[in-house]
């Protein structure tokens, strides 16, 4: 697209440059990418589960040694952190499933409080499971 | 390539919503604080040597690590305005390619001590 009587040298794209700090000017803003450095304490507790499942695999000195350096106080600050980051993740993604896809049962559409219900329904028996299997 | 990806990612933003919170809060801080008495060292590594354990650890860290590196890509291009597009994108799915390497590895190790 050449402007009538230029050249496309002449033309001069007008590219509004984002600061990298845009997000801290609004508070949904702010939670969004909240919402999205959650991937980062996700990486964090797939790489800490895997030293535990890694140390239960060397015996059982090295299972008591990791639950010592899980104790001390740079990882517990880290693990509340993540956890809380964690929680975020799982909140929003609940809430955004319904908009991410419409299920409908006998030609209707499911209401999306149903199917948020339904997912925490599954974070519940999940958990169950998971703290009868660990703990029985 | 795309359409496999956003699937990987979706798949494990479920998993991570539903199956981390547990995890965390139970080897994060319950075990290690001692606010219960961590599992016996036996029963642990009966449940994690077991195949079913296997795959789905294997699963759920794969997809979990694919998850958060396609949304951490997205966070450093459009959150932080980092526009080195192809960089970005191969650091983020190549830490997940290792990443995964890795947990197969450590899982098979795992499996094998018990």
């Amino acid at each position: 697209m050449t402007p009538s009587g230029g050249t496309p040298t002449d033309l001069r794209v007008y590219r509004p440059r984002l600061s990298t700090w845009w997000w801290t000017r609004k508070r949904t803003y702010f939670v969004f990418v909240m919402r999205e450095l959650s991937s980062i304490f996700i990486a964090w507790f797939v790489v800490y589960l895997l030293l535990l499942v890694y140390a239960v695999g060397q015996g059982e000195a090295a299972y008591r040694r990791f639950l010592d350096w899980a104790s001390s106080p740079w990882v517990t600050v880290v693990n509340v952190v993540a956890l809380v980051f964690v929680l975020l993740h799982t909140v929003t993604w609940f809430n955004l499933t319904p908009q991410a896809m419409s299920v409908r049962v006998m030609d209707r559409a499911v209401p999306s409080f149903h199917i948020i219900a339904g997912q925490y329904t599954g974070l519940v028996v999940v958990s169950g499971f998971v703290f009868w299997l660990v703990t029985r | 390539m795309e359409p496999l990806v956003w699937l990987m990612f979706s798949a494990g933003g479920v998993l991570a919503a539903v199956f981390l919170p547990i995890l965390a809060i139970l080897f994060g801080l319950v075990f290690p604080l001692g606010w219960a008495d961590p599992p016996d060292y036996q029963h642990l590594r009966a449940v994690i040597g077991h195949p079913v354990t296997f795959v789905i650890l294997l699963g759920l860290f794969v997809l979990m690590l694919v998850h958060s590196a396609h949304r951490f890509r997205y966070t450093l291009y459009d959150g932080l305005q980092i526009k080195h597009k192809r960089t970005v994108a191969a650091l983020c799915y190549g830490t997940a390619v290792v990443g995964s390497i890795v947990t197969l590895v450590v899982l098979l190790a795992a499996a094998r001590a018990s």
